[in-house]
């Protein structure tokens, strides 16, 4: 296995580049994979999210990347969910009249309150619900950047570790064994961004992701 | 809190960046991806790159650029100029773009927005809207031009964003052409008529001067960004003091 190395999942939804910029930038390799062999040798894999909850599950159902990203999880190897590839971890999405998603944790996909203008777009805090390693060298409440209109509800409060406001508060970063998921984006987030990848990695590369983070 | 968002932008011109004043004669101020690098230390939410030559022939260097600058900077990025179709918006996607900016082709063909909304999501489809006042007409009124300002529509302003955004845009980038460019403050009417008026977000453009002019816009504009070029790439207002002028009067920021 190369600890240098990122599996990068890519179901057709386009921009895996500013992902795959941010990991060269710090010294890792982007692996890109796009069927449902080729992510072995990777140290971590990463699920961006960019578009609708039923296009992104038909296409991975399809591809076969679907069972990828459940076997790896379930192997309990390092996994990072971005955004959608946040959301279609639980159970089921209200977006588009209702997608079945990959059950993965317990848990459903809301959309955000209209009280706001929606999609949530910009820049908002992320404030600490518990302590974490995935936290390290990262301010309290500092901004990242968000883009979307839904967001997740655990059933298990325990994973959330990062709520952020937008009407109310939502889940923006959970992690349960070796799997991290944020509803912002990383490589979009500037210098927090950027440290929160390397802190997720850097975990991945010490094996401390495997069983749970140590706060 | 979300906080408000302070964008550069960058025209680009045959591979450099340029700003001209109320869309006329261009001044020649860099290199966009040292620009957009300097941009985005000083704290830049947002970086937008319209495409202010778009013909054929510089297609290929536009999308060769923003592949440089997504490597280069860590932030959103949104590109515009000639665009004319689903495909020549995924190109840019696949380059590193995050937003497309529609502007002549929406006039053209509405449809094109409904269509890329249903194919990249809402989040990636911006419309730029290049709106000038109707001269002593009471209550404001503002006309839609198209091609870079030179062609007048009969799309009323406000109307047509209202139209965008049931079409499936993401964002507005509204863009008043009589302030364009002339540094004494954006057209806060404008801004605030369309900003109420539509359930997306609102950048406003044009005529930025000075960091009142943009505090003007985000609280009485009601603007959920604001855009500004001249002002920062001739730094005379850096964007970090930009921004801790505007958290020192009471926004939120990211600083």
């Amino acid at each position: 296995m190369d600890t240098r190395t990122v599996a990068v999942i890519d179901y057709g939804a386009g921009n895996l580049r500013s992902v795959r910029s941010a990991l060269c930038s710090l010294g890792y390799n982007a692996l890109i994979v796009d069927s449902a062999r080729g992510a072995a040798e990777a140290q971590a894999m990463i699920l961006p999210g960019v578009g609708a909850a039923a296009d992104t599950m038909h296409n991975l159902v399809r591809s076969g990347l679907a069972q990828t990203v459940i076997d790896w999880i379930a192997a309990g190897r390092p996994f990072l969910g971005i955004c959608m590839g946040m959301q279609i971890l639980f159970e089921y999405s209200d977006e588009g009249g209702g997608q079945k998603c990959l059950g993965v944790f317990p848990g459903r996909v809301v959309k955000l309150p209209t009280s706001h203008k929606v999609p949530h777009m910009g820049w908002n805090q992320v404030h600490y619900r518990r302590d974490s390693a995935l936290f390290d060298g990262i301010p309290n409440d500092s901004n990242f950047y968000f883009i979307h209109s839904y967001v997740v509800e655990p059933e298990d409060d325990e994973m959330i570790k990062a709520t952020t406001e937008y009407s109310a508060q939502f889940c923006s970063v959970i992690n349960r064994g070796a799997v991290v998921a944020a509803q912002f984006h990383p490589e979009k987030s500037g210098a927090v961004g950027m440290r929160f990848y390397e802190n997720f990695l850097s975990l991945a590369a010490e094996g401390r992701l495997r069983h749970g983070i140590s706060t | 809190m979300l906080t408000k968002r302070i964008i550069a932008c960058l025209d680009v011109k045959d591979g450099r960046v340029v700003k001209g004043t109320s869309f006329e004669s261009l001044r020649d101020s860099g290199d966009p991806v040292e620009l957009a690098r300097r941009y985005y230390f000083e704290g830049a939410d947002e970086l937008v790159f319209l495409d202010i030559t778009a013909s054929k022939e510089h297609r290929a260097t536009m999308a060769a650029l923003v592949e440089r600058v997504a490597d280069a900077v860590f932030i959103p990025l949104t590109v515009g100029g000639g665009l004319n179709s689903v495909e020549d918006m995924r190109r840019l996607l696949l380059c590193g773009a995050d937003k497309i900016s529609l502007n002549t082709a929406a006039v053209k063909q509405p449809e094109l927005i409904s269509r890329a909304a249903e194919r990249f999501g809402s989040q990636c489809v911006v419309v730029a809207i290049d709106a000038k006042r109707v001269p002593e007409h009471e209550p404001y009124r503002w006309l839609v031009h198209t091609y870079g300002g030179s062609v007048a529509t009969s799309l009323d302003a406000v109307q047509w964003a209202a139209q965008v955004a049931e079409l499936g845009a993401g964002e507005i980038l509204l863009t008043s052409m009589d302030a364009d460019g002339h540094r004494a403050g954006y057209d806060i009417e404008l801004t605030r008529v369309v900003a109420t008026s539509v359930p997306i977000p609102v950048i406003a453009s044009g005529g930025a001067g000075s960091p009142e002019d943009l505090h003007r816009a985000l609280t009485d504009g009601k603007a959920d960004a604001v855009l500004a070029a001249s002002i920062f790439h001739y730094s005379e207002f850096a964007i970090t003091q930009t921004k801790e002028y505007l958290h020192h009067k009471g926004l939120s920021i990211r600083r």
